[in-house]
């Protein structure tokens, strides 16, 4: 009896060990037959389910990428909703494969938390948004000391925050929420003076307010806000995937391969689209990364190459109207750079 | 030597197997072992997966710059103290609403369960709705009841209803002038002291008298004259050392005064209406659980129905009220982690915003578990002190 239950907890504890601190994402991603991506729970143009009820933005077009490079198809993927509080906690313990959720970069996530940031799918900044109607002549960030902010917890906004202020010698009254709904909800009652947040997430909730107009986003942006999508240290493969999808997704635009046009570069002589697209004779580029070698075709398939990601959830094609700014391509003055695939 | 005429009486190979003694000390090691490879398990893997995840691990954070603000703070706090000082400000915003709750929640749920029980139609009825409403709906909805249903109703800041004695009322709360006090100060406080130390004296002093001779002193008057005097006349030989600071309308919001958050109003409320609802009906098991004999020997003695209950029946069912009135005390306490939906820092709340900027998740939720676990036997302890002066004692 005694031996009998030892022994079972001893193989627990074998098994337990082995799946907990798995280091194969890849292979557990194909095991179960579709990747898990950890999402907001509503942020229009970067994850927010649309009036179908299907999950839209940049952030889960991201993971759809991801999940047509690995089963050369973007439907193959589930997403999580996550509060700012419970993000890192679900990719850390392996609930999502993928942090896909408006993170910021920084040093500390980076290192003492145990992640690894893939890219920067958006360069954002901090910027606060006011009731103009309710605050008339306030135009600048600098004339809100002793104002009632309202912001999200968790989150470097709320750090990027306390030290704008403090750099400013301004006083000010934090009203903190767990989730981004709720600090919405507060703003549009009036509990807040100011709203801060990504400026990019100031456009969206305008729109969400009861009358859009009333609300102007202050000019001044505060903080450098990289966001892009992470997943945990230590598995460099499922890294190295993640991390060629997003350039991929930049070299796709760069070589003008779009949704529409992607089976006639299939064809094409430029040595570059070869390579891109897995089209070269015995490539290996592919199945060195882990993936078929026609991943590429299978991404830009899926969800189209960076910029019309960005024009159909962000852009033009969208409600917020956000210009490329410096999320243009480095090719015309913004900030994107695919490294080269070859 | 009991024990050595069984074991002759049972056969020598057999007894080991069979001695229940042997056999119940065999499964309690067995049953400690376990848990202690149990635990030894769940801790050794525990380690071993953050290791193999660079997470980092340790209480060491705790010393770091925590760089958030916090908005109620009962102790001096800003964005360059420590994350153990954040999470003080926690524990004492989650204690100051466990209290102010407790408290209000007694009072609202004596006055309530009494009036279940009430002669008047009208307020057993009124008594009963109340139980039954704020009994059958989840505490979160209670709490998002008073900020959304009703604090975030109230007026922006320009349109602030004025209140007697300088004071607003508006959705950023509740505003009230701050007391200044200057030089002098200390006499009134030293009044004060003395008007509850003369109190105290009376009182022992009325009751040796009505036991030895049975006249009454009107003590609780004379009391209320010594306590509200005494501090009076300190104030006067002070020369009134006390103006009031005012709010006053800023840019933003009014500036000055005392701000009572209606982040901590609305939670305050609702733990108190939400637990007052069981403590009423505790409060009426407890009263109808004294023997109605009771109340007809009070009668029988020429005690009125008043003195009665205070004297008589009150003292009784407190012995049947005070165990589950602890439960319920350490049910509020605990509620109060729900502030985390309405903005109100609580300790929760911080230990969230904490543990998402360090990553270290394990040990800001072993602090929730011990922070929690030692309010609720804090209160306990208390409890069960109050609970063994209040029990029968037999004589």
């Amino acid at each position: 009896m005694k031996h009998i239950a030892i022994g079972i907890l001893g193989a627990a504890a074998l098994g337990f060990a082995a799946s907990a601190a798995s280091a194969d994402t890849l292979s557990d991603v194909k095991a179960k037959g579709f990747v898990q991506c950890g999402v907001n729970t509503g942020l229009a143009g970067f994850s927010a389910p649309n009036d179908k009820g299907e999950w839209t933005g940049i952030d889960v077009d991201f993971c759809r990428a991801v999940a047509a490079a690995v089963f050369g198809d973007g439907t193959k993927v589930k997403f999580t909703g996550l509060s700012a509080k419970d993000r890192f906690t679900a990719l850390q313990s392996g609930e999502v494969d993928i942090l896909s959720r408006n993170t910021t970069w920084t040093i500390n996530r980076d290192t003492a938390l145990g992640l690894n940031f893939a890219g920067v799918t958006y360069y954002d900044g901090q910027g606060f948004m006011i009731n103009s109607k309710k605050l008339p002549g306030v135009n600048s960030a600098l004339q809100l000391s002793g104002a009632a902010i309202c912001v999200q917890s968790g989150t470097t906004t709320e750090l990027n925050l306390a030290d704008y202020f403090k750099a400013n010698k301004m006083e000010y009254n934090p009203v903190v929420f767990e989730k981004f709904e709720e600090a919405n909800a507060a703003y549009d009652a009036g509990r807040c003076d100011a709203y801060t947040t990504d400026q990019s997430g100031l456009y969206a909730v305008r729109l969400q307010m009861a009358s859009p107009n009333d609300h102007v986003v202050l000019p001044e942006i505060i903080s450098k806000e990289p966001l892009g999508p992470s997943v945990r240290q230590g598995d460099d493969k499922w890294f190295d995937i993640v991390k060629w999808t997003y350039y991929a997704l930049l070299d796709a635009e760069e070589a003008g391969v779009t949704q529409a046009n992607v089976d006639e570069m299939k064809n094409s002589d430029n040595p570059d689209i070869k390579r891109l697209l897995g089209t070269e004779a015995e490539t290996k580029i592919g199945t060195d990364l882990g993936v078929s070698n026609d991943w590429v075709v299978n991404i830009v398939k899926a969800t189209g190459n960076y910029g019309e990601i960005f024009e159909r959830n962000v852009g033009s094609g969208s409600p917020l109207k956000i210009a490329r700014g410096i999320n243009a391509l480095w090719t015309k003055g913004g900030l994107q750079y695919g490294m080269p695939i070859r | 030597m009991s024990q050595e005429v069984i074991h002759e009486a049972t056969p020598q190979r057999a007894s080991l197997l069979y001695d229940p003694r042997v056999r119940g000390i065999v499964f309690q090691v067995v049953l400690v072992a376990l848990l202690a490879l149990g635990i030894w398990w769940i801790v050794d893997n525990t380690i071993e997966n953050l290791r193999r995840s660079h997470i980092a691990t340790g209480f060491g954070f705790l010393k770091g710059r925590a760089g958030f603000d916090i908005a109620n703070t009962l102790i001096d706090y800003s964005s360059d103290n420590s994350y153990g000082r954040a999470l003080v400000v926690g524990i004492l915003n989650t204690a100051i609403v466990a209290i102010t709750g407790i408290v209000t929640a007694t009072i609202i749920g004596f006055l309530v369960g009494i009036g279940r029980l009430s002669n008047n139609w009208l307020i057993r009825k009124l008594a009963t709705v109340y139980i039954e409403i704020f009994r059958n709906i989840p505490p979160l909805l209670v709490i998002l009841f008073w900020y959304q249903g009703v604090l975030a109703l109230l007026p922006n800041v320009r349109d602030s209803i004025g209140l007697p004695f300088g004071s607003f009322l508006n959705n950023r709360g509740f505003y009230f002038p701050r007391m200044v006090w200057s030089d002098g100060a200390w006499l009134v406080a030293a009044g004060l002291a003395a008007g509850i130390a003369l109190s105290w004296y009376v009182a022992r002093r009325a009751k040796a008298r009505q036991m030895a001779t049975g006249q009454q002193f009107p003590v609780f008057l004379t009391s209320l004259a010594l306590i509200v005097g005494m501090p009076l006349l300190g104030f006067a030989l002070a020369g009134f050392p006390l103006t009031f600071e005012f709010p006053q309308k800023g840019t933003f919001n009014l500036t000055g005064g005392v701000n009572v958050k209606p982040e901590f109003l609305s939670l305050y409320l609702a733990l108190s209406f939400y637990t007052a609802a069981f403590i009423a009906e505790i409060v009426r098991a407890g009263i109808v659980g004294v023997p109605k004999g009771q109340t007809e020997a009070f009668s029988a003695l020429g005690l009125r129905s008043g003195q009665g209950l205070r004297l008589v029946v009150i003292p009784q069912a407190m012995r049947i009220i005070i165990p589950p009135l602890t439960s319920q005390y350490l049910n509020l306490t605990k509620n109060s982690s729900l502030a985390v939906a309405i903005g109100y820092p609580d300790l929760y709340a911080i230990g969230g915003t904490i543990l998402n900027q360090t990553g270290q998740a394990i040990e800001v939720v072993v602090i929730f578990m011990v922070v929690y676990l030692g309010i609720s036997i804090l209160t306990s302890l208390f409890m069960n002190w109050f609970n063994t002066k209040m029990a029968l004692k037999e004589r």
